[in-house]
């Protein structure tokens, strides 16, 4: 029997950590603190090791795996359309980006093409979802810091939002609305009518967040020039998403590699180039921004048309024709109990999510599951900043850099 | 493609036994390098003016179960100047080891110590080969072939519930 509770080698690699900080005063006694995993800042379950001397961190480990359930391996004895609804569980602050992610990934690998109003509703649902993603971001990061109102006010307009996906998915939290070619179900006239309702709502309470965060004093002074991330810095950690926009690279998927319709679009990528907690919010703001001109403009330009491709051998059929004809039955049978037969080979696919660019790996054997899923999930790279970050920093200010660097332990820990 | 063409051809001017095979499937431009080699071939892309493969975005492991080079590791690296996205693969001989490509590139450190958790790769002069997800004294590599879906039973101690009287 093993014992899981040896922190042994924990403790070697915070003390073998070389620290080049100097401090003025320093004391002859250092402290290890442990941090988490049950803290409630450090947003789900992460660990973090810190060894400090008086208040200034001298170094600090991080430790994951207290949410791992193994979604890797589950994948390999799923089929792909069993393995949707598992999407839902990584990033489960914005659910339906993960899904669309999965699905972009499978029909690369497998060659299907997708209706263009499929498309869109996968657009439309994505940007929401990210709008959804960033407000938790915002929200639980200002209360982090002390605004408590935030997190009351982000998650009271979430709500809206969960009740689109309520309309469209039949659930609010745990969506898993897309299919493989297309996705569950249409997007009515009653879910546009609430979208455009839900961007309106939006819009008026960014303009109240805005006045409430941005022109506050202790907000602005906790944050500004805290826990600085370079340049170089930064693209070498492997940071995606916001937190290397905030560190003025200009990179973002939906523009660097579009997907979907995104090249048809019109919108800015926010860049700022201080580094700090408060460039990482500001971009996150202003991520919410360009979501909703992105929506605006996907739902004036979206046709009529069918939601999913009618391919029987690929693409689950509706149930209306596999009760009905033959072949559909046939097909529908071998789907669901041998999967979908893409050819052999592997693919990568990324997309931009919330929180950085989510990637599937998939290597196929040319069975109806995957032979390996690798995950590439944005914020377990981004977590990996955290070493660099909070060197020399103030030990209450680490709660500000976890909370601006927006990890979500479900898809760091898969 | 052009930039594929140009990527192999710096390559086989830099180390002309670097590249093993070469594949394009679904755009997806790939490169079997050879172990050896790969700690020079990291180098010479981040470092290329012409190529700057500065970001490493994805290191994993392929296990073919009954292949004879059981494992193969693989790499996913990004160039803002070219946008693309290069995966590297490298095919495992007898033992499972490699070097390690964390003094290339900083990002490479928890991929690896990932890839390690999981398949058991040793990683040639890694800063800090620790497991990344399970126990430190947990004995096996879950994503293994021969590790069972259901896990093995008594291989992690469960916390003990409540107490019966």
């Amino acid at each position: 029997m093993i014992d899981v509770h040896n922190d042994e080698k924990l403790l070697k690699a915070l003390f073998e950590q070389d620290t080049d900080i100097t401090i003025e005063d320093a004391l002859e006694n250092e402290m290890v603190i442990n941090m988490g995993p049950q803290h409630p800042a450090t947003h789900g379950v992460l660990r973090l090791l810190l060894r400090l001397d008086g208040e200034t961190v001298m170094s600090i480990v991080p430790e994951l795996g207290y949410l791992h359930r193994g979604y890797e391996k589950m994948a390999e004895s799923m089929s792909f359309n069993e393995y949707i609804p598992h999407t839902d569980r990584l990033d489960y602050t914005a659910t339906m980006c993960n899904n669309v992610a999965y699905v972009l990934a499978v029909e690369k690998l497998a060659g299907i093409e997708v209706p263009t109003r499929a498309t869109y509703i996968r657009m439309i649902i994505a940007e929401i979802s990210r709008i959804m993603g960033h407000l938790v971001a915002i929200g639980t990061f200002a209360m982090d810091v002390g605004a408590v109102t935030m997190v009351l006010w982000s998650f009271r307009e979430r709500e809206i939002i969960q009740n689109i996906f309520d309309r469209l998915a039949g659930a609010r939290f745990t969506t898993s609305y897309t299919r493989v070619g297309g996705v569950a179900s249409d997007m009515d006239d009653v879910a546009i009518e609430m979208t455009h309702g839900m961007l309106k709502d939006i819009e008026d309470a960014l303009f109240e967040y805005e006045k409430l965060l941005n022109s506050n004093r202790i907000f602005v002074d906790r944050l500004e020039g805290v826990g600085i991330l370079t340049k170089e810095k930064a693209i070498d950690l492997g940071i995606t998403g916001p937190n290397l926009r905030g560190s003025g690279v200009q990179y973002d998927v939906r523009r660097a590699k579009p997907y979907m319709f995104y090249d048809k679009m019109d919108f800015e990528v926010p860049v700022y180039n201080e580094g700090d907690c408060l460039a990482r919010y500001f971009v996150r703001v202003d991520e919410v921004k360009e979501s909703i001109k992105i929506i605006r403009q996907c739902l004036n330009q979206m046709p009529k048309g069918e939601i999913i491709i009618n391919s029987p051998k690929k693409v689950l059929s509706h149930k209306a024709e596999i009760y009905t004809k033959m072949e559909e039955l046939i097909h529908d049978f071998m789907l669901i109990n041998f999967g979908i037969h893409p050819p052999e080979g592997d693919v990568f696919f990324s997309v931009e999510n919330p929180k950085g660019e989510l990637g599937f790996y998939i290597v196929s054997n040319g069975t109806g599951h995957p032979w390996k899923m690798k995950i590439r999930s944005p914020s377990f790279c981004n977590l990996q900043a955290i070493e660099t970050i909070c060197k020399g920093q103030m030990i209450s200010d680490i709660v500000a850099i976890v909370g601006s660097l927006d990890p979500v332990m479900g898809e760091a820990d898969k | 493609m052009e930039i594929n063409e140009l990527i192999v051809e710096k390559i086989k001017n830099f180390s002309p036994n670097a590249i093993e095979e070469t594949s394009d499937f679904r755009s997806d431009f790939s490169l079997v390098i050879k172990k050896d080699e790969l700690l020079k071939v990291a180098e010479f892309l981040k470092a290329d003016p012409d190529l700057l493969f500065v970001q490493c975005k994805d290191v994993t492991a392929i296990d073919w179960a009954k292949r004879k080079n059981r494992f193969t590791t693989v790499y996913h690296i990004y160039s803002f100047k070219l946008n693309k996205i290069l995966r590297l693969k490298v095919n495992l001989g007898e033992e499972p080891q490699v070097d390690s490509v964390v003094s290339v590139w900083q990002s490479a450190n928890w991929y690896e110590r990932e890839t390690w958790d999981m398949y058991g790769i040793k990683f040639l002069n890694h800063p800090d080969l620790r497991r990344m997800y399970m126990p430190e004294q947990f004995e096996y590599h879950p994503l293994r072939k021969d590790f069972p879906v259901m896990g093995i039973p008594g291989s992690i101690p469960l916390p003990s519930g409540p107490q019966k009287d």
